[in-house]
């Protein structure tokens, strides 16, 4: 637990001391997405890392929190912390309900009936034209302040929304080294072995999956406030798979992990320009690629891998197959 | 057109799309029985179908009778080598990697067609001209009785082959139990290898006759597979009829839920009868329950 402690107090203080050599460079906007996507990346872990439950449609409870705080705030001129607190629980309510339904299913069933949900949410976005602007979005959602002070630029943004992260992934950090972690890692490895010895696995798994989709509504609020914008392209299947993918890419049941994918993916495009449209291509291949050489994600992946190469340097080290 | 005519041509248009939809589901289920794989590139060879035809007639310029089969036959190559590539190399199968995996491999499709082909729609050309027929005062155009025949005969021919080919039997034991397969004498890894190229296609047959109708491009894979899982859901899995029917009910559902509630709203159909059906009856319409394996 200590080691714990030593790793997040060094992470947040680097999370904390990154923009100050950025000031308001392009780069700070990029970094308060990364902020929002490990946000989603860590709560999707929760699910797909600790519990070992697929789902393909987080981008779903993302877009509920944001059209929730959208509609609320740029309609009706609500409180928009008191809109985030209320969307946190209607999502999460909501989850906990359809869960129960939902995470009897296994595998690829799981898989499908999750993307089922949330194409059903895409469309609704969508079609609801009167309440979310449909297609061409939802415009004029206020920036969040307290008192005086307004997030109104990328630096404030910035530390917003990472303050909300960081505290997140304390939570989760303390989750997974609970009673209530080791219950959810044995319903991993085996559901039934983990009944046997006496976790109520069907609550359980509702219970991290409606925890996952609170925090997802709360990313979906902060990105809503922070874009002053919104429309339902971004709450699509595609999110929902490249979701799934930076937790597959960070390490599944890695917490800092899901930062190195969430990161890893944000940045990814916009320092490949060229790339673009085809940055879906991208995707793909590192979903094939690490599924099938790096299981583990990269924070197992690249030790890994660097001790293969030094065990292949320094000769007979490794004890690999060449030694026989 | 009075309310009579009027449900005749939703009839027509729901069966039509729902043997699409079935024929996608086949491919779905021939996969999933012989290996438990649900295979979410399915509905990426429904594109190819159609997109390779139109390059092979548009592009190389062959006539459409050659452009067809060999847009089946690269399709169908495309199939087995995502199996040998993707599937065959992965060590640990649990169904979260052959999930993860098979769904890397889709958008990897998807993007390689955007590559290629761009993001244009196209159209195919009826296989036998565009002049309507009129059916009791429902209008109805040669290219849905080409996918009728087509259903037919598809169906009929998995019939056969299932039943009485050496490969289609050695096929349905490893469904019945892969061990019990390779203990007398089959190559189960081959019998996978062919279930991928059946499915494969079989997805790009359906993607090509629905390809004239309602045009192709690099992003139909998506619906078009969801929707045949969902067929193949109804149908509860098996690689025969209970599929088509699942396909056609879909269909039918989704036609006169356009017609009579809401356009917009015809895709969220098929998924609202997913989920009722995956939460409800998960061994689907036609099935008996069987017990889960530890």
């Amino acid at each position: 637990m200590k080691r714990e402690v030593v790793k997040f107090i060094i992470f947040a203080a680097l999370v904390m001391l990154a923009p100050l050599p950025l000031k308001q460079s392009y780069l700070l906007n990029v970094l308060v997405f990364v902020g929002i996507n490990t946000l989603l990346a860590v709560a999707l872990n929760l699910l797909l890392g600790f519990a070992g439950q697929i789902s393909l449609g987080h981008a779903a409870f993302f877009g509920m929190g944001a059209y929730l705080s959208g509609i609320l705030t740029a309609n009706f001129g609500l409180n928009p912390w008191l809109i985030i607190v209320l969307a946190a629980v209607t999502v999460g309510g909501l989850a906990f309900v359809l869960g129960f339904p939902i995470l009897k299913l296994k595998g690829h069933y799981l898989a499908m009936a999750t993307l089922g949900f949330g194409i059903i949410f895409y469309i609704v976005f969508n079609e609801t034209i009167g309440l979310t602007g449909g297609p061409s979005g939802l415009p004029g959602i206020p920036n969040l302040a307290i008192g005086s002070l307004t997030f109104d630029n990328d630096l404030k943004n910035y530390y917003l929304i990472w303050g909300v992260t960081l505290l997140t992934i304390l939570l989760c950090v303390n989750l997974a080294h609970s009673r209530i972690g080791r219950a959810l890692r044995a319903i991993h490895d085996s559901e039934v072995a983990a009944r046997v010895m006496g976790v109520n696995v069907r609550l359980l798994k509702v219970q991290i999956f409606a925890l996952s989709a609170a925090i997802s509504a709360v990313a979906g609020s902060l990105y809503a406030h922070t874009m002053t914008f919104i429309s339902p392209t971004s709450f699509g299947f595609n999110f929902s798979v490249e979701l799934v993918t930076m937790v597959i890419i960070g390490g599944l049941g890695s917490i800092y992990g899901s930062f190195l994918g969430a990161a890893l993916l944000t940045l990814l495009p916009e320092l490949l320009r060229a790339f673009r449209d085809y940055d879906i291509i991208a995707y793909g291949a590192l979903l094939v690629f690490m599924t099938i050489f790096m299981p583990g994600g990269l924070v197992r992946g690249i030790p890994d891998l660097m001790l293969f190469l030094w065990s292949r340097l320094t000769g007979k080290r490794g004890g690999n197959a060449q030694t026989g | 057109m009075n309310l009579s005519q009027q449900i005749l041509q939703y009839i027509l248009s729901g069966l039509s799309t729902g043997a699409i939809y079935g024929l996608v589901g086949l491919g779905f289920a021939i996969i999933f029985s012989s290996t438990a794989i649900v295979n979410f590139a399915q509905g990426e060879f429904v594109m190819l179908g159609g997109m390779l035809s139109v390059f092979f007639l548009e592009v190389v310029k062959l006539p459409l009778w050659l452009a067809v089969p060999v847009a089946i036959l690269t399709a169908t190559m495309t199939g087995v080598a995502f199996e040998r590539l993707a599937i065959r190399p992965l060590k640990q199968a649990t169904p979260l990697s052959l999930v993860i995996i098979t769904i890397g491999g889709s958008i990897l499709l998807r993007g390689l067609a955007m590559l290629f082909w761009g993001k244009d729609t196209h159209a195919l050309p009826p296989f036998s001209g565009n002049e309507p027929l009129t059916l009791a005062g429902a209008t109805i155009l040669p290219q849905h009785l080409w996918i009728f025949a087509v259903t037919l005969l598809v169906i009929t021919g998995n019939k056969l082959f299932f039943y009485y080919s050496i490969s289609g039997k050695a096929m349905r034991a490893c469904a019945h139990n892969r061990r019990a397969a390779s203990l007398v004498g089959i190559d189960v890894q081959r019998m996978v290898l062919y279930s991928f190229a059946l499915s494969s296609a079989i997805g790009a047959m359906a993607g090509i006759i629905i390809a004239p109708l309602t045009m192709t491009s690099y992003d139909v894979g998506i619906m078009l597979g969801l929707k045949g899982f969902c067929a193949a859901i109804i149908g509860g899995m098996s690689s025969g009829l209970g599929t088509v029917i699942g396909g056609i009910v879909l269909g039918l559902l989704e036609s006169f839920g356009a017609g009579f509630v809401s356009s917009g709203y015809k895709d969220a159909i098929a998924f609202v009868i997913l989920l009722l059906i995956l939460i409800i009856r998960p061994q689907g319409l036609f099935h008996r329950g069987e017990s889960e394996r530890v």
